[in-house]
């Protein structure tokens, strides 16, 4: 087997064809992987951002029943409050409204006292008269000493 | 060799074509082709090897750029495979995936330049053992290397045929098809010409596989010997090279081709035998 220039052209042509590859080989073969990086790529962050949307959605969905719970218990709570307003409200005209028949009552006892007593001094006086009477034996002209039997009830 | 141009190239044509054989016995065929073997092996082992490591650290994650090319190549024969073959691809992408880069890879020694090996051995043991040494370092173009895979192929595409249809099914559709017949003496009759045209259909088809692939790529190598002898001269110098050249270029397209078409081939082989008659 001679080695001579026959080795140098096959060198020399060889280089060629590396150069070749190199140029225009190798980048179509590039593209083609750094494409099917980019879309894996792509899928696993398009996969990576529905997850945190989720999780978005979830964080906004607690928010959202925990607002809802507040809002709840608010509610419930101004209608207690308002309860207790209206029991209050109620309490204080019950105690009005007795105090109110209380004070009549008393009125009304004042006043059948003082009918009490002024029936029960005509008695007196009737009876004085009639007392006198018996004592004198004898019929008092009761309208002559009507002033006087007057001011005597009247000291009763 | 510029003196004697026309014998030196015949010379250097005839000694390119030589094998580095062992003789292991008597006779043309208890010989072996080391050179086809070791570089077989070896580029089979490249083969082996470099996916082996990519799959290894892959990462269902952005892959990186090789483990994005070997993907390309995984998925391109796999969907060869699902385009031919309808059945449990299990076994046939990876076979078809072996196939398709191991032949890529033989194939691929052809545009390595063709007195790297002389002039190796040249630079190491000096030009009278260089004379004497031959080494063909593009496997494929060894017809025993494609003969070897077309029968391995040859094989698998038979054990396929009886795994679809059992032995019996199978040696039953050797003598009953292509020719059908309804009546029993006419079937009978049709038996022997069914039997040949399969076993000529059957045995075609390692033959063509074969044949194929070792005639482009000898032939591939061939042209690439007869521009070799244009560097004999100065004036031929420069052609020579550019030839040589967009040989290499155009030559990337057929070692790509071949490859493809063994691997198909192999599938459709394949599909074919599975399916019923």
């Amino acid at each position: 087997m001679d080695i001579n220039l026959t080795f140098l052209g096959q060198m020399v042509s060889f280089a060629i064809l590396v150069w070749f590859t190199t140029k225009f080989i190798w980048p179509q073969l590039n593209h083609a992987i750094e494409e099917r990086q980019k879309k894996v790529a792509d899928g696993l962050a398009a996969a990576e951002k529905a997850r945190a949307e989720l999780k978005d959605a979830d964080a906004k969905v607690a928010v959202e029943i925990k607002q809802a719970r507040a809002q709840a218990n608010e509610i419930i709570e101004r209608a207690q409050s308002q309860a207790n307003q209206i029991v209050d409200k109620a309490r204080a005209e019950a105690v009005t409204e007795a105090t109110r028949l209380k004070a009549a009552a008393a009125e009304e006892i004042v006043s059948m006292q003082q009918r009490a007593r002024e029936e029960l001094r005509g008695w007196v006086g009737r009876l004085a008269v009639q007392g006198a009477e018996k004592i004198v034996q004898r019929e008092v002209d009761a309208s002559a000493h009507k002033a006087m039997l007057d001011q005597l009830v009247a000291e009763i | 060799m510029a003196s004697e141009p026309q014998g030196g190239l015949t010379e250097y044509i005839q000694h390119h074509l030589h094998h580095y054989t062992v003789s292991l016995g008597d006779g043309d065929f208890m010989k072996i082709h080391v050179d086809s073997l070791v570089v077989s092996f070896v580029l089979g082992a490249l083969f082996c090897l470099w996916f082996w490591l990519k799959a290894r650290k892959a990462t269902s994650g952005v892959p990186s750029k090789g483990q994005a090319f070997v993907e390309i190549i995984v998925e391109f024969v796999d969907t060869q495979v699902k385009d031919t073959f309808h059945g449990d691809r299990r076994t046939v992408t990876p076979l078809a995936l072996s196939i398709f880069m191991w032949v890529v890879f033989l194939n691929t020694m052809d545009l390595l330049p063709l007195d790297a090996p002389g002039w190796g051995v040249k630079a190491v043991a000096g030009a009278e053992v260089a004379h004497h040494t031959f080494f063909r370092w593009v496997p494929t173009a060894d017809i025993n290397t494609t003969m070897g895979l077309a029968l391995a192929v040859f094989f698998i595409v038979l054990a396929h045929g009886m795994k679809a249809k059992g032995v019996g099914g199978f040696g039953w559709e050797l003598i009953t098809a292509p020719f059908h017949a309804d009546n029993v003496a006419v079937k009978i009759i049709l038996m022997p010409f069914n039997l040949a045209l399969n076993v000529i259909e059957y045995l075609s088809k390692p033959v063509s596989l074969a044949m194929r692939l070792f005639g482009n790529m000898y032939g591939g190598e061939l042209v690439f010997m007869l521009i070799a002898g244009l560097f004999a001269g100065w004036i031929s110098f420069l052609p020579g090279v550019l030839f040589n050249s967009v040989w290499a270029i155009f030559h990337i397209l057929i070692i790509l081709l071949q490859a493809f078409i063994f691997m198909m081939l192999t599938i459709v082989y394949i599909a074919t035998a599975r399916e019923h008659h």
